[in-house]
């Protein structure tokens, strides 16, 4: 009777989200990398990879396969177990944080409506954090597994900064909680659907949020704990093959979820700007499927300008990226948060 | 002050930064603007293997062993390029003649070996202008590949120009790329 009563139409609605939510960051990131690299050498004026595939699409899977192919080290002195369970991690932490993510309008599947987010828990921003957090464990276990100095203090370098920053981001984020009073993140979308989004009010929030975003993806000018060049390489010195993949993985992983939950937070989430469709009269799954674009679309431009200001900003001293996040971040993070609560609480909305 | 080479020397600026300077983010704004600017710009790339660039008419490519009108080898074995040679990349044998061989080779005198290596070589041109017979030239090829150093020591079959009698077509796409102007004191000769 048990097995009756469940709800198997919803188990299998909420697998078939999870694996294609999974299947889309994964392409995304892939491509990412690619995208990280034409962007790259057109800031540079140059082309980029050209030679595999029309246009060089092929970049991404010939340098996986590469990846692969190359001999799996593991340094002797190291915690094997440890070893190998950083970047498994730092993937999985990146992966996990896409399932509060509304990714579009509710469809309509035979009969039933789906809503295209694979779990709306009503705390969804306190998870993304939770799991963000646990992001630092990916990179202190692979530096403290490697058993080599410079890893090490890579590792150190990483987990201060993100722990630094992540107070910032969640002060500046407090702002958009009080104006919309809920940490649900389809209730925080559906408010900018009908308010405005969020950016309209809060734009020194955001700037608090993009900023500390950089700093949690450890991208440039906040990539000290990588530092390929100067700092030797940082946290995944040892690392190789596969591996180091995906420790490089999950960096444009979280890079495109951060651009992702900036902006659903910020920027309306799958709202189509500039025009009521619910006036089309066009179907709803059809709708469910253009605010999805209308997200990837918005997330796209956020790892756009992260590639962008990574080859126009060089990086940071690592007191400066601490003077910056403690001094100035946090107060200034303060400030907007008291202001908010003061307007919300005046205009006693 | 010291010379002057260029009109744009700016005096050191020690003003303390102005509030906006200080604030960073407007600079790194018209930072990005910049690259910005170059993300549309026309890349001066040039795809290599599919588009070449176009060398100067002087362009001093791989050596070429030159034939005359008849298709006999110029070279006499003199030993003057080997004597040119900055960079000692030459050497040859030289033998004589014999019984029958005029169609061969143009005067008594000819090289039996002829080595030059290509990674010795500085391509400066000085066996080009030290040959009294006009029997080595640089052509436009360039960028020559091999798996082993011993594939950059160029034999004489690997050097001479195709048989304009035997090879006419062979011989007119090699003339293409020897240099134009090689090509004229060709046809006055």
């Amino acid at each position: 009777m048990y097995l009756l009563a469940t709800d198997w139409f919803f188990i299998i609605e909420k697998l078939i989200l999870i694996a294609l939510v999974v299947t889309l960051s994964m392409i995304v990131a892939m491509y990412a990398t690619y995208g990280e690299r034409k962007v790259a050498a057109f800031i540079q004026d140059r082309i980029g990879p050209n030679r595999a595939g029309p246009f060089g699409l092929l970049q991404p899977l010939a340098d996986g396969g590469k990846l692969f192919f190359k001999e799996e080290i593991i340094p002797l002195a190291s915690s094997k177990f440890l070893f190998v369970l950083g970047p498994v991690l730092a993937m999985v932490t990146a992966l996990l944080t896409s399932a509060v993510i509304p990714w579009g309008s509710p469809a309509v599947i035979a009969g039933r409506t789906v809503p295209l987010q694979v779990a709306d828990i009503n705390i969804g921003i306190l998870y993304v954090f939770g799991v963000v957090s646990l992001g630092v464990y990916g990179i202190m276990i692979g530096g403290w597994a490697s058993n080599n100095k410079f890893s090490l203090l890579a590792a150190i370098r990483g987990a201060s900064q993100m722990i630094s920053y992540e107070l910032a981001m969640g002060l500046s984020l407090i702002a958009v909680l009080m104006l919309t009073g809920s940490l649900q993140m389809s209730t925080i979308v559906q408010n900018q659907l009908d308010n405005g989004w969020n950016i309209i009010y809060q734009p020194l929030g955001f700037l608090i949020f993009f900023i500390c975003a950089l700093a949690e993806c450890n991208r440039t000018p906040f990539d000290l704990p990588e530092a390929e060049s100067e700092l030797n390489f940082g946290y995944h010195q040892e690392y190789s093959s596969m591996k180091l993949g995906f420790y490089l993985f999950a960096e444009y992983i979280n890079m495109f979820i951060s651009g992702v939950i900036m902006s659903t937070l910020y920027f309306g989430g799958y709202d189509i700007p500039f025009v009521n469709e619910a006036s089309w009269g066009i179907s709803q799954n059809l709708l469910a499927f253009i605010s999805f674009v209308v997200l990837l679309c918005k997330a796209f431009f956020f790892v756009f300008v992260f590639m962008w200001i990574r080859w126009t900003v060089p990086r940071f001293r690592f007191d400066q990226l601490m003077h910056l996040g403690w001094k100035r971040l946090v107060p200034l993070a303060l400030v907007n948060m008291l202001i908010t609560a003061l307007v919300v609480l005046l205009l006693n909305k | 002050m010291g010379i002057q080479y260029t009109n744009r020397a700016k005096p050191v600026d020690r003003s303390p930064m102005t509030w906006v300077e200080r604030l960073y983010l407007w600079n790194i704004l018209k930072g990005m603007a910049i690259t910005l600017k170059h993300f549309f710009k026309k890349k001066p790339t040039i795809q290599y293997p599919e588009q070449t660039r176009t060398f100067s008419k002087v362009f001093r490519g791989l050596h070429i062993l030159n034939r005359d009108e008849e298709g006999r080898e110029r070279c006499t074995a003199c030993g003057l390029c080997a004597v040119a040679c900055p960079a000692e990349a030459i050497t040859m044998e030289a033998a004589e003649r014999e019984e029958g061989e005029e169609h061969l080779y143009r005067e008594e005198k000819y090289a039996a070996k002829y080595e030059i290596n290509m990674l010795r070589c500085i391509f400066c041109g000085y066996c080009e202008d030290a040959c009294p017979k006009d029997a080595i030239y640089l052509s436009q090829t360039f960028t020559p590949a091999n798996y082993n150093r011993k594939g950059f020591i160029y034999k004489k079959e690997d050097l001479l120009i195709p048989n304009p009698v035997t090879e006419p077509e062979a011989y007119q796409k090699a003339l293409g790329t020897i240099s134009r102007e090689n090509q004229i004191t060709e046809e006055v000769n």
